[in-house]
């Protein structure tokens, strides 16, 4: 088993259809399974119970679709990118859609360590007019605080989601409302647009997020 | 009409382990149906991460599913967030394949593997628009079908279950299909379609049997009616069929997170206990070419990092050492391991468990049942003090520092005595490990309490009583203090459940069906298994539980599973019986043959195998 890394490849993915109710852990089984039958040659954790070196940039919260998911993986051999590529679209369930995938340095920061926001589509299912969505949105940019409670594991916590939110734009309504928004996807804490759409009390009977795009520090430097 | 999507997934985002309820995993399988002339629902009646970790249901789904005009899909039990949001909101329980709710299949097939699932069958049954029970299912309904190992004593799930196969279910699966499509064409009544099934070996139609009841109305058993067969005969297959190496992989980690194989069918040990030993005789080898070619196409198909090579006693097969070898030589370096459940008591097995644990050296298990050398005799266990000290040294030898022993309390003739022989042991082990690790090592107990199973040499013997469970236990624990043992055991209620469904009769239907209507589900969860809802329905009932659990039985009492035959005989098992009560051993019968038999049953299958195909000599 190789656990010397000798390339770093970085594959940018969407989720969809059935595999956006996959927690994060059950999506690093999915990968490390995926790159198995891929046959690629998978450099491997140190220690009792080795894994296959690989990381995402940030986890996809249960229940989000996604366009933009970023994993880098370390292999033991040098492989061609394009030749990876095919390999793993061949060994793709439904539900993955895979976008790319380059050569980084190994020397690289990991993305986790450098991630900033994400943007997201939503759309929300809500009888508000589209006239109350703007004003609510507004509100929420305008005021200096936005508490909300999450509740985890059974506990409540009281966080303000103000801070987290950085953009708000609405869209329009067909069916649902349509929002756009940027929020925190940072090592010190992510927003979640549902939390923002209970904060915001628009009585919304059910919702679909998208994460349609992430920011780390590469992005704004540019 | 399948359940639509979007309704599906406002109800996901509601519940815990969405992942639950999605499907489309990897080697999935959905057909187109209007091109099918009978389709099959597998239903487990548990959790999704147990049903996928379950080896029967993955061979049937690929079986049915190879054949052009079949479909195989699966559905497990909602959790009960997920049932509430169900019935909230008006959604049948479906398949994951085609989200078909489970009224619309042709056949509704459950695997009853344990008794604490059978309220969930009638909950799932429920949820998915099917008539719970039999007699109100009309000529359109589903048939619901049963297999597993639970069916070797079907009546206590008789009102529910239309047609139970009993036994090996790879050729009997499509037989029963072959029935069923026919009947459909054909439009045939319900009462048609029972005889038809009634007729395939191996098949048994409850509704085609009566109760008998003695001068007393002590139950008798049951008369076939309308020429029924009297008994039912289990089917096996004459040699393997080959392995399915494109299983469905879960989307959430499975109980047992593994690619399977299964290597052997069948035990030649012996042990007086188990009914796994006796109801998959003969043993059955897959060759070692066969298996290595299977694990390649298992990895590459797959992607799991563990092979699990599965079998009774996993060290018996005759080229386990190269399988193991050859495995690990071709994936090894891709991080994919072996794992071996089960082995024997001997070094020749830490040798095995040296070789596939050069990454992970978890605890080293085995499995020695009783304490005493006299009650392992009495078990046939085939296994002395001295092979048990030899393996634990060559455990430790090899590095293991964690050790851990499986026994059972409540076995035939045990006494306090024989319950503190296990401490003994376990005091002996923690001795040597220290002494030869240098350090304190961790010795792990976990005692079961012993159910008598039909269909064994001790189906005739009463379940120890609660406070005999109790005192056993509490003297375990005050003999095991320290912080080098870790002791486990079962807790009495679900060994009392188990042992009152496995050995009931067909009134006990009335049971299952009366505490299912007032909540019971997921009895096998120590969080919902409700004794008191129990009690209060056997009660109604009138059924004298002490008297059915704990009361000997001769061997002329009636045994509410007599007409079930597995091929071996009864005067084999009282003889076994017998020699239990004298300590006598019966020796591996891959040496000796005892003439249990098996043989004799199946003397037709035999004849058309290659010698030396079977285990028996």
């Amino acid at each position: 088993m190789q656990t010397e890394a000798v390339q770093r490849l970085r594959i940018t993915y969407g989720v969809d259809g059935p595999l956006r109710y996959l927690s994060v852990l059950d999506m690093g089984r999915l990968w490390e399974r995926l790159l198995r039958r891929a046959r690629l040659p998978l450099a491997f954790t140190q220690g009792f119970n080795p894994h296959p070196r690989m990381a995402f940039a940030a986890p996809l919260p249960v229940g989000y679709s996604s366009t933009h998911e970023v994993l880098d993986v370390y292999l033991g051999a040098i492989v061609a990118p394009e030749g990876a590529l095919a390999a793993i679209c061949a060994e793709s369930p439904v539900g993955l859609c895979l976008q790319s995938v380059v050569e980084v340095p190994l020397s690289a920061p990991p993305m986790q360590a450098i991630m900033r926001a994400a943007a997201y589509e939503v759309a929300a299912w809500s009888a508000a007019s589209p006239e109350q969505m703007r004003q609510c949105l507004q509100w929420a940019l305008d005021s200096d605080a936005l508490l909300y409670e999450r509740v985890r594991a059974g506990r409540t916590q009281s966080i303000d989601l103000r801070p987290l939110l950085l953009k708000a734009r609405y869209l329009g309504q067909d069916e649902a409302h349509r929002l756009e928004l940027t929020m925190v996807c940072s090592p010190q804490g992510a927003g979640r647009p549902e939390e923002l759409l209970a904060a915001l009390e628009i009585g919304e009977s059910h919702w679909a997020v998208c994460r349609s795009r992430l920011y780390w520090d590469a992005h704004t430097e540019e | 009409m399948p359940v639509c999507d979007e309704t599906v997934d406002r109800l996901l985002l509601q519940v815990s382990k969405p992942a639950r309820y999605i499907g489309q995993e990897w080697n999935s399988i959905s057909k187109d149906w209007d091109t099918l002339s009978a389709t099959l629902a597998l239903a487990y009646p548990d959790l999704y991460e147990l049903g996928m970790s379950n080896l029967g249901l993955a061979i049937l789904y690929d079986i049915v599913n190879r054949h052009p005009q079949y479909c195989a899909e699966r559905v497990y039990a909602p959790w009960p967030d997920m049932e509430a949001n169900l019935r909230a909101h008006h959604v049948p329980l479906y398949s994951l394949e085609t989200r078909h709710a489970l009224s619309e299949f042709s056949v509704v097939g459950f695997t009853l593997q344990s008794e604490l699932t059978y309220t969930n069958v009638l909950n799932m049954l429920d949820l998915g628009g099917v008539p719970v029970l039999a007699a109100q299912r009309g000529d359109e309904a589903p048939v619901v079908i049963a297999g597993g190992t639970c069916t070797y004593n079907p009546e206590p799930m008789t009102p529910f279950v239309d047609a139970f196969a009993i036994g090996e279910g790879e050729e009997a699966i499509l037989d029963i299909l072959g029935v069923v499509a026919e009947a459909r064409a054909a439009k045939a009544t319900r009462d048609d379609l029972r005889r038809a099934l009634a007729a395939i070996a191996g098949v048994y139609v409850p509704a085609m049997y009566r109760p008998r009841h003695g001068a007393s109305g002590v139950y008798a058993g049951v008369a076939p009616l309308e020429g029924a067969p009297s008994t039912i005969t289990k089917r096996i297959v004459r040699q393997l069929p080959p392995a399915p190496t494109r299983p469905v992989v879960p989307h959430l980690q499975a109980t047992h997170d593994r690619a399977t194989i299964e290597i052997q069918r069948g035990c030649s040990r012996g042990c007086r206990f188990c009914q796994a030993g006796i109801v998959y005789r003969p043993i059955r080898e897959r060759p070692a070419a066969e298996i290595v070619q299977a694990i390649d196409e298992l990895v590459g198909n797959t992607g799991y990092d563990e092979i699990g090579l599965l079998s009774l006693s996993s060290s018996d097969h005759t080229d386990i050492e190269a399988i193991v070898q050859q495995a690990l030589d071709r994936h090894s370096h891709d991080g994919v391991g072996v794992s071996l459940p089960s082995l024997r008591i001997d070094s020749f097995s830490v040798e095995l468990a040296r070789m596939i644990s050069s990454r992970r050296k978890t605890g080293f298990t085995f499995a020695p049942e009783a304490g005493s050398q006299r009650l392992r005799d009495v078990i046939n266990k085939g296994v002395t003090e001295q092979d048990l000290l030899q393996t634990a040294q060559a455990a430790f030898a090899h590095g293991w520092n964690r050790i851990k022993l499986y026994f059972m309390i409540g076995l035939p003739t045990e006494t306090d005595q024989d319950v503190l022989e296990i401490a003994r042991l376990a005091h002996e082990l923690a001795r040597m490990g220290r002494e030869m690790r240098g350090r304190r090592v961790e010795i792990s107990i976990s005692v079961a309490t012993f159910v008598p199973k039909p269909h064994t040499p001790f189906q005739w013997e009463p379940l120890i009583t609660r406070s005999d469970a109790t005192r056993r236990q509490r003297l375990l624990r005050e003999a095991l203090r320290g912080r080098a043992f870790k002791l486990s055991y079962s807790d009495w209620d679900s060994t009392w459940l188990e042992a009152l469904l496995a050995r009931g009769n067909r009134c006990l239907g009335d049971v299952i069906y009366s505490v299912w209507q007032r909540g019971a589900r997921f009895d096998a969860w120590s969080e919902y298994l409700d004794v008191p809802l129990w009690q209060q329905a056997l009660a109604e009932a009138g059924f004298d539980t002490e008297n059915e659990l704990h009361a000997p039985r001769t061997r002329e009492t009636p045994l509410s599973w007599q007409h079930i035959d597995t091929g071996v005989a009864i005067s084999f098992l009282w003889a076994e019986r017998e020699c239990a009560l004298r300590g006598d051993l019966s020796p591996d019968c891959r040496e000796h043959c005892h003439h249990c038999g098996i043989l004799a049953t199946f003397a037709a299958e035999r004849s058309t195998v290659e010698a030396g195909a079977w285990g028996c000599p």
